[in-house]
């Protein structure tokens, strides 16, 4: 049990999915405009990453060991992501459709968001078991929010501010996230 | 439009690092010495090339609803090609580069070539537009690699440059700063273009 916890406080704070591993980034600077597109966008994340964990772990144990196929991981993973978003993409479009307006494009784009092949590849490299993988998996996914988040409430601030015409956009927007990198650098050595 | 004009396009005005800001993952993730940054910034022209040509040539053939998946499985192909290449040739390269390498394939300016240049135009042309495009995020990956590699270790290339008298500064090797770096990096080019634009105005 507790190998659990450290696997799930490490992947939110110590290992930060976006700002210390850098995986996601695009949707981290795309859309961190706003705090509530962040949210929707997280909560998103967090189911895609959860279910790609359990997924790629079933196929990687059950399908890809045993014929030893493992070097055809890349290809498998990304199919199964690509499959779980659509999924996704569809009950959105459903259920709350002004959220699947507002995240737009970057809704299919999850399936290219490096956060979750990421986590995938990195469970299969620390020989990760079933329930370590799905914990992995959400941790990532709420660090990732947490990240995400905090980076939109700043955001939101920023456009009050005033900035050097040159650094408008992306350039502050970039340095703004590597000090929050680097307060999230302070919880190096917590475990 | 002349093959020239195509591979400038990717190398200096649609740079996918500084002006498109795509493929921003990888960009930051590996760009601690400039070593890294050439290998990773070699390894993904690879792939953009070799897939850029498969998907103008399988242009005919794919339909168009499900165009997104069967790019992604071109491009997972030669990823694996290249992940397999390089593990067994440069292990060491391979082993510093990690996962960055299989992510390879979620990097979006190799989707985004494809779908915005090589499902629209003929052979040559992509093929020449993945060099360009390739070789412009290999420039912006060794800008950044060598800034934070010169002041984060003092060395460039894993030569000493500077006087053992220079503090390193670690802060560039850590990730806030890749982010700062960059940052800082596109506003000076932003600058840049902001001066001369306002010279050719006056």
């Amino acid at each position: 049990m507790p190998n659990l916890f450290v696997i799930f406080l490490g992947a939110i704070l110590i290992n930060n999915f976006v700002l210390t591993r850098f995986l996601g980034i695009c949707p981290f600077l795309g859309v961190s405009r706003k705090v509530e597109t962040a949210v929707g966008m997280s909560l998103a994340v967090v189911f895609v990453m959860t279910v790609a964990s359990l997924a790629t772990w079933t196929i990687q144990t059950y399908l890809l060991m045993p014929f030893g196929m493992l070097y055809l991981r890349t290809i498998a993973f990304i199919l199964v992501i690509a499959v779980l978003v659509q999924f996704v993409e569809m009950v959105m479009l459903k259920a709350t459709p002004t959220l699947y307006q507002a995240l737009g494009v970057y809704l299919p784009l999850i399936t290219t968001n490096c956060a979750v092949l990421g986590v995938t590849l990195i469970n299969l490299n620390e020989n990760y078991t079933l329930v370590e993988s799905l914990v992995h998996g959400f941790a990532g996914a709420v660090g990732f929010g947490l990240a995400i988040v905090v980076f939109a409430g700043i955001r939101e601030r920023l456009d009050y501010a005033p900035i050097p015409k040159a650094l408008e956009g992306f350039p502050i927007a970039l340095i703004v996230a590597g000090l929050l990198s680097m307060s999230f650098l302070g919880f190096q050595g917590l475990l | 439009m002349s093959s020239l004009r195509v591979f400038f396009r990717g190398l200096l005005d649609e740079n996918p690092v500084l002006r498109l800001l795509l493929g921003m993952c990888p960009t930051l993730a590996v760009s601690t010495a400039a070593l890294n940054g050439l290998g990773m910034g070699l390894a993904a022209t690879a792939v953009l090339v070799a897939s850029n040509i498969l998907i103008s040539l399988l242009r005919p053939v794919i339909p168009d609803k499900i165009r997104i998946p069967c790019y992604i499985v071109v491009i997972a192909t030669f990823v694996t090609m290249v992940d397999l290449l390089m593990e067994a040739f440069v292990p060491g390269l391979h082993g510093v580069l990690g996962i960055f390498i299989p992510l390879i394939v979620v990097n979006c300016i190799i989707l985004q070539r494809a779908e915005a240049f090589a499902s629209k135009n003929g052979v040559f042309l992509s093929a020449i537009d993945g060099i360009g495009m390739g070789l412009g995020f290999t420039v912006a990956l060794l800008i950044l690699a060598s800034v934070r590699e010169v002041m984060g270790a003092g060395t460039f290339f894993g030569l000493a440059l500077l006087p053992a008298t220079f503090e390193p500064m670690k802060l560039m090797v850590s990730p806030p700063g890749a982010f700062i770096g960059l940052g800082l990096i596109i506003g000076l080019i932003n600058y840049v273009q902001n001066q001369r634009e306002v010279r050719r105005r006056a």
